[in-house]
């Protein structure tokens, strides 16, 4: 009896996948593991492969047409055998569409539900004296329990729990390089207030309200690091470029305010003990973000090569879905395009990107005097679900501070 | 059942009345049980009386001085049976205010002396009381002698503040054993009547529980009103006749004789744990002789609580009027906020007045906090110099790193009142720029309490 080929999943996201091209034709022989056409996904093009041995008895659906994931594309089976000619779609879905289309419509979520409360989600009731400990500290007092009239949060909150709390939020040292346990990840469940800052923001501007923070970060000492190392590359390996000298720096100034380094998943978050760098590449007609991982432990020439090896693979769209899946923290960089400043938008569920400008010489005072320095605009966003202003800020600084002093990440 | 109550109250002082009241405004029937005025010691021989003699005597010494003034008072003569019995009609006044609050609140209030009973059962007479949620002990303290030494209370020549209080002509030389807050302020009173007056303490100064400097300060005052302190004394022997006592006193390693026509002890209390049935009831005490109680303030024995004096120290009024609201609250099944035992404020009412919250400066050493001192005196605010009130100063403990109030000190005129600024800023934690960015009326003695804070901080503005 004759098999049929469905659309498949290729990604983890795919709704709907474009035949690119059949590289069997009717009558050709099939293997199981076959490759029978490259199918285009919302990321990359896959390859579609044969579930069963045979020939390739129909095709129904013509090279370049889109199909929604689980309807037949075409059928196996003994020769000579009949099988149904129609393009017949399992489960009613729609028709196959010729040529391109842009992604189906997601269907429409129920409207949310208006709030109890409207309290100042985002106004934490804590003394005077909390807050001082907890901004030294840097715990996120969003993220404590208060103990005091009416769920104030008092001295023993953030004192008491602090090493408790210090670890979800921006652990003050770099020294907490990851967690004891050894775990990939920790999910803390969401704070009632963290809920409500969650609905409330996300209903203020989309799924996903964000918020954005600029710095201009001085790259003299970047640059002079960067000639000095690739003069002693020399001609034998590939040159440490800046956006590779950026990914290492954000990747460790992650490492210490792991309260960026996470994802928003509705009901809680989840709080990435290792860094895994989402890099966003410029395809033909979109986009994509390979994944350095655990860029925060490799060298700035493991990055480098790293990063152009799956640079490459994503233009020609060759990437493998772990390759651009699972990023904690992202990076796009339009400096090559003379681009100063602009504002990324977060790839969910990750709750922060950084957009990396041009690097523009600049006068810029020093002292009494005017010097021209080599400068570079970042800016964050920022989930605010996940990520505050002052956590957000923190980061940055940070970032700043590693690469306006980049022997600081030697440390 | 007409003896049947919700919540029975053993004693009606401070504690055990605002219990009383707390309990009725949350829907609990209620009966207090007190054998004497209502009121307990603070209202009737304590805390309030002294308060009116206090006056008398900052009367009499304001009198004095009032050609300073450009008031001229001619001879000022002083009669202390008169102040004694306005004292007695302020106590009475207060006494009635609380029969008042019981009628108001519907507690039935039970004349009698009560003994607990096991079951929560309290019996007076042969009446027996039965609660059905709750006994509340309050039973308070009251004077004691050291009879070691032959100063036992006999009423004449070795007497306590009870006899004090009541007297109606004062002896010409007076010897307090104790200077702690009743024993400076009878110094203060008497002196002010015209008794030649000496303060004797067994620890190392006056008010030994307040900050060093605040000890100092009063020493240096006192003594300029003739008053003798002497501090880290040791009486070792008492000789009491008829008209006179002779105390044998050691200090500093040299022996000394004072000779006065009474002593008046005002070394601790004792509270009244005897005969009220605890034993019988399996309740517990302390190694120092108090009530053992839990967090929650319940004794070994469920449904039975304890507050006030008999709970443990400190023994102020005020900390066991808020054991009986929490207590009240605990009953009634709320969750009352949990009391501060570190914030209790306390004051001495004696001229100048000593008021204080929180740790010393001597216990932020020991503890290793890292911290520093900020200070203001009153000879430098403009109010205190205009009033004549420059004695004194404010003291605020910061805590280096984050400014918190480790502790505050205030002597002075009104210490009593301007102490309750640091008393909410501690209980909320704000730190001791919030107590500076509160805008502070010109010329006010609070102003120094601000100062203070800044001096904190190292930017003291006016000196």
């Amino acid at each position: 009896m004759a098999t049929k080929v469905h659309m498949e999943a290729l990604s983890p996201t795919m709704e709907e996948g474009r035949l690119v091209k059949w590289n069997k034709h009717e009558g050709d022989p099939v293997k199981s593991g076959d490759t029978l056409a490259e199918v285009e996904t919302d990321k990359a093009v896959m390859e579609l492969v044969a579930r069963s041995d045979g020939q390739l008895l129909k095709v129904l659906v013509p090279e370049g047409t889109t199909v929604p994931v689980g309807n037949i594309v075409a059928w196996i089976g003994k020769p000579g055998e009949k099988v149904d000619g129609a393009g017949s779609t399992e489960q009613g879905a729609a028709a196959p569409k010729a040529g391109p289309s842009p992604a189906a419509p997601a269907p429409k979520a129920p409207a949310p539900a208006p709030l109890a409360a409207p309290a100042d989600a985002t106004r934490v009731k804590a003394s005077p004296l909390a807050k001082r400990i907890a901004k030294d500290a840097g715990v996120d007092l969003k993220l404590v329990q208060g103990s005091g009239p009416g769920g104030r949060v008092i001295k023993r909150d953030v004192e008491g729990g602090a090493a408790q709390v210090r670890a979800v939020a921006a652990p003050a040292q770099s020294s907490v390089l990851r967690a004891p346990s050894g775990a990939a990840y920790e999910d803390i469940a969401l704070t009632q207030i963290r809920k409500t800052i969650a609905k409330r923001l996300a209903a203020s501007i989309g799924p996903i309200p964000h918020f954005f923070l600029t710095t201009e970060i001085d790259m003299e000492r970047a640059a002079e690091a960067r000639e000095a190392l690739n003069k002693q590359l020399g001609e034998t390996g590939g040159k440490i470029s800046f956006n590779d000298i950026v990914i290492k720096a954000v990747a460790l100034a992650l490492v210490q305010h792991r309260a960026c380094n996470a994802w928003f998943q509705e009901d809680h978050i989840r709080y990435w003990n290792e860094v895994h760098i989402g890099m966003a590449v410029a395809i033909e007609d979109g986009l994509i973000t390979p994944v350095i991982r655990n860029a925060d432990m490799k060298s700035l020439r493991q990055i480098g090569e790293e990063s152009r090896e799956l640079a490459g693979r994503a233009r020609t769209r060759r990437l493998k879905p772990e390759e651009y899946t699972g990023a904690t923290f992202s990076v796009s960089n339009l400096g090559m395009f003379d681009i100063d400043q602009f504002t990324a938008v977060i790839n969910p569920p990750e709750a922060g990107i950084v957009a990396i400008g041009s690097i523009v010489a600049k006068a810029v005072p020093d002292g009494d005097r005017v010097v021209v320095r080599r400068r570079l605009r970042v800016t964050m966003s920022c989930d605010h679900r996940v990520i505050d202003g002052a956590t957000g800020a923190a980061y940055l600084k940070t970032l700043k501070q590693m690469l306006e002093n980049p022997l600081a990440m030697l440390l | 059942m007409a003896n049947s109550f919700d919540v029975i109250v053993l004693g009606g002082g401070p504690a055990g009345y605002v219990c009383a009241i707390r309990c009725a405004q949350l829907g609990l029937a209620t009966a207090v049980i007190e054998q004497e005025k209502l009121g307990g010691v603070c209202v009737n021989i304590g805390c309030i009386p002294t308060k009116a003699l206090l006056h008398s005597a900052y009367i009499a010494n304001l009198l004095k001085e009032s050609k300073d003034f450009g008031v001229e008072a001619g001879d000022v003569k002083t009669d202390y049976g008169v102040a004694m019995k306005r004292s007695r009609r302020v106590a009475d006044q207060n006494s009635k205010g609380v029969e008042f609050l019981m009628k108001k609140n519907k507690i039935t209030v039970v004349k009698g002396t009560g003994v607990l009973q096991p079951g929560r059962k309290v019996k007076v007479g042969s009446d027996v009381y039965e609660a059905k949620k709750a006994v509340v002990i309050a039973t308070g303290s009251r004077v004691k002698g050291i009879p070691q030494i032959g100063l036992e209370i006999n009423k004449t020549t070795v007497i306590s503040s009870d006899e004090a209080l009541l007297m109606e002509k004062i002896p010409a030389t007076l010897a307090i054993v104790g200077a702690g807050a009743v024993g400076m302020e009878f110094a203060d009173i008497f002196s002010a009547f015209g008794v030649k007056v000496t303060v004797i303490e067994a620890l190392p100064r006056i008010l030994p529980l307040e900050d060093a400097e605040a000890s100092d300060t009063l020493s240096k005052s006192y003594r300029k009103r003739g008053i003798e302190v002497i501090a880290g004394a040791k009486v070792t022997k008492a000789t009491v006749a008829k008209d006179k006592v002779t105390l044998d006193v050691e200090a500093g390693g040299e022996k000394k004789q004072i000779v006065a026509a009474a002593v008046l002890m005002a070394a601790g209390r004792a509270v009244n744990i005897e005969n009220i049935g605890l034993k019988e009831c399996g309740i517990q005490l302390t190694e120092r002789g108090f009530i053992k109680v839990d967090k929650n303030l319940q004794t070994s024995t469920a449904g039975y609580y304890a507050i006030g004096d008999v709970a443990g120290p400190p023994m102020l009024a005020h900390k066991g009027s808020r054991e009986g609201v929490v207590v009240a609250e605990l009953i009634a099944g709320q969750k009352p906020h949990p009391i501060k035992y570190d914030n209790v404020p306390s004051v001495t009412y004696c001229h100048p007045e000593v008021a204080s919250i929180g740790l010393t400066e001597d216990q932020c050493k020991e503890k290793k906090l890292d911290y520093v001192a900020g200070k203001f005196p009153f000879s430098a605010n403009g109010r205190a110099r205009g009033t004549g009130e420059t004695e004194g100063f404010v003291k605020i403990l910061r805590d280096k790193k984050y400014g918190e109030i480790l502790g505050a000190h205030i002597v002075g005129a009104h210490a009593s009142e301007m102490i309750h600024e640091l008393a909410v800023a501690r209980e909320n934690e704000y730190t001791v720029e919030e107590v500076d960015l509160a805008i502070h009326a010109h010329p006010t003695m609070s102003e120094a309490v601000a100062e203070a804070a800044l001096d904190s901080q190292g930017r003291v503005l006016n000196i």
